[in-house]
């Protein structure tokens, strides 16, 4: 059975922490630092959650400044014996 | 799986479009503008149109649109992008034009050069951010701000007794018959941006195939004219401004 | 080849002129008394031969705004209105000056202020040269005194302004644009390809090519140093223009006790006036500046220390008279004649006002 997964890379950076990625993420991947900021003073977004990731690229659609760049793979699981 | 694993060429499925350069967009965290910025750059990417594109900047926040999308541009007087895109397409019938206007700009100082370009059938493509509001003068009521809604000069909100209706004039435009192309979009979703990106793709090549005058809305959300987060500007998009400027085509041919 | 006669409108004039000369595009909106140009060149049908636009606008803003557009493409275009549809462009040329776009610009004066009268005037004369629009730009203005002239600034006016990149402007009145004469239409030029416009101006917004960066063109800029030091560089090419394009004509003025200084339809007038004047002994002269902007300001301080003075004949209430004042600096009398709201004066009453200076 084939899985998909993806990736975020967060260019931390430039990302104004808008969270608007962060809601449009369907699997629940994408949070907003706490604490950490960038050197604006934004709470930029990270990947709380990776291994949830299925690389639908809404976030980056969704994202006004390009901060976000997804990756997606399939893998192919083995069977279970 | 780490990172190594799956970065690359071959897993890539989104990244910042080529013709968007590095230059950090002034625009506020969580604006619309961006989002349709990167639509625009990676359609006439997409058609490899990039040499033969001339784009026209409204005034508004929208002003320094040049910076930011590696094409030729001209940035207008506040209202004329269409008058100014009128003659670029006319002198240049084989360059893809089209101009990218606020609600200010399109609907209230530039009414007139949107009308007439419109109904002589330009053959050019009008990218139109209808936000509600003037975002780069600080959120003073626009021809589009809803009834009731609260801005700088109607802080006790847009009465249509004294201050009119928001002027619905894509519907206006759609009726005449030098247009094409008029829908209206939003890009608040993820699906609602890959909407939005088809019809400015439509608008460009109707352009291009001079069928005459295209027209794409994109209904935004500006959080620091309406004193919001992001979040919860595009949900009050949503909630309001969609019943209002309901999405779809109103024209299409 | 037999030399090519016709007799025209001084406004018909300017159409065919721009034809021949290979202009790329006419941006207008009908007005009083200049809607000969439009009329002419839709009739011409340029679009058929040599592939000129011409585009009746819906209003003088959008016309000056695709004059805008078009030049901002190094495309050569042109707009005309009269004096209240100058106003409406004033805006716009602003914007052209300060993108340093080249373009052609005619304005048929009639007399104002307000709606005013569709009979002609020169009261645009402040409007033109010291401003009209906001900030710190200049027009190189052209003032022609007969239809022959209106037909041959039009390549001067478009020449000087690619030469420098800055709009030229050719200011004439009622008088001149409706007024038939003979006039020898220049030889039919050849527009420009695309390759040529691209090379003449590289700053052009026709698509970006792989071997240059974007072009872009806007007028705003929010750094003020940067901001001052765009108009630092526009004063240092209008000083090169003051330098290298002033032009004026001078008729009897060697010998002359005074002075008349006049333009266009005016100096028109002054020709006579100097003829009656000279018949009844009377040592007059006519300067009559060609450039009101760049103005001939050195000649006249050079005949300040000659004559005993100077009368500036204007239609309007005293405009040039001031720059003329400037230029001579108080070294003697400088008196002004005018008539007002369409009243255009005979050779008789501008010498009656002469021998009042005498």
């Amino acid at each position: 059975m084939a899985k998909v997964k993806g990736y975020v890379e967060v260019n931390t950076q430039r990302c104004k922490g808008c969270n608007l990625c962060v809601v449009s993420c369907p699997a629940d991947v994408l949070e907003l630092q706490p604490r950490e900021v960038n050197d604006k003073g934004y709470h930029y977004v990270y990947m709380k959650n990776p291994d949830d990731c299925i690389g639908c690229a809404n976030c980056g659609y969704v994202c006004p400044d390009a901060v976000l760049t997804v990756y997606r793979k399939k893998i192919e699981e083995k069977e279970k014996v | 799986m780490d990172k190594n694993e799956l970065t690359g060429a071959e897993t890539l499925v989104y990244a910042k479009p080529r013709l968007v350069n590095d230059t950090e967009m002034h625009y506020c965290p969580g604006c619309s503008h961006g989002v349709v910025h990167h639509l625009v750059a990676e359609v006439i990417d997409e058609l490899g149109w990039a040499e033969k594109t001339i784009g026209v900047s409204p005034v508004g926040c929208a002003v320094f649109a040049h910076k930011y999308v590696d094409i030729d541009w001209q940035q207008a007087a506040h209202g004329r992008a269409p008058a100014v895109a009128t003659a670029i397409k006319r002198l240049n019938p084989d360059k893809m034009v089209f101009t990218y206007q606020g609600d200010g700009d399109l609907a209230a100082i530039g009414t007139a050069e949107t009308i007439h370009a419109a109904n002589r059938g330009e053959n050019i493509a009008i990218i139109f951010i209808n936000n509600a509001i003037y975002g780069m003068t600080g959120g003073q009521m626009a021809p589009t701000t809803l009834n009731q809604m609260v801005t700088t000069t109607c802080p006790e909100g847009r009465d249509p007794r004294i201050m009119g209706n928001p002027l619905k004039i894509v519907d206006m435009l759609a009726l005449l018959d030098g247009v094409c192309l008029a829908t209206r979009q939003s890009v608040h979703t993820a699906a609602a941006v890959k909407k939005t990106k088809r019809m400015i793709k439509l608008a460009f090549e109707n352009a291009m195939a001079n069928k005459g005058t295209s027209i794409v809305e994109v209904v935004s959300s500006c959080n620091a004219g309406w004193r919001m987060n992001p979040v919860d500007a595009n949900n009050w998009m949503a909630e309001n401004m969609l019943s209002v400027f309901p999405v779809g085509d109103l024209k299409n041919l | 080849m037999s030399e090519e006669i016709s007799l025209m409108k001084g406004n018909e004039a300017i159409a065919h002129a721009a034809v021949r000369y290979g202009a790329d595009g006419y941006f207008g909106y009908p007005i009083t008394p200049q809607s000969e140009i439009i009329e002419t060149l839709m009739e011409l049908a340029p679009w058929k031969t040599t592939g000129m636009i011409v585009m009746q606008a819906e209003s003088e803003l959008a016309a000056i705004n695709m004059v805008y557009g078009g030049a901002g493409c190094g495309k050569a275009v042109m707009t005309s209105s009269s004096s209240t549809g100058m106003s409406l462009k004033m805006e716009g040329i602003s914007y052209i000056a300060a993108g340093e776009l080249p373009c052609l610009l005619v304005n048929v004066m009639r007399g104002g202020p307000g709606l005013g009268t569709i009979q002609p005037s020169q009261s645009d004369y402040f409007q033109t040269v010291k401003g009209g629009g906001h900030g710190d730009y200049r027009l190189i203005t052209l003032a022609p005194y007969s239809v022959q002239e209106m037909a041959d600034f039009v390549a001067l006016g478009f020449d000087l302004a690619f030469k420098y990149r800055t709009p030229s402007m050719i200011l004439t009145d009622g008088v001149i644009g409706q007024m038939m004469e003979k006039v020898r239409l220049p030889e039919f030029k050849r527009r420009r390809s695309e390759e040529e416009i691209r090379k003449q101006c590289p700053w052009a917004t026709l698509g970006r090519t792989p071997d240059r960066a974007p072009n872009f063109l806007t007028t705003l800029e929010m750094d003020s140093s940067l901001m001052e030091q765009r108009n630092i560089h526009l004063q240092a090419k209008y000083k090169e223009i003051q330098q290298n394009e002033v032009r004026y004509q001078e008729v009897l003025c060697d010998d002359a006790d005074y002075l008349l200084v006049a333009f266009g339809s005016a100096a028109r007038i002054c020709l006579k006036t100097v003829d009656l004047a000279r018949a009844e002994g009377l040592k007059v002269g006519l300067l009559r500046p060609i450039t009101l902007w760049p103005f001939p300001s050195e000649i006249l301080e050079k005949y300040a220390s000659k004559v005993k003075g100077m009368l500036t004949v204007e239609l309007n209430a005293g405009q040039m008279v001031e720059d003329v004042r400037l230029a001579v600096n108080g070294k003697m009398p400088v008196e002004h004649y005018g008539r007002l709201g369409g009243i255009v004066p005979t050779p008789d009453h501008v010498l009656e006002a002469l021998k009042k200076l005498i």
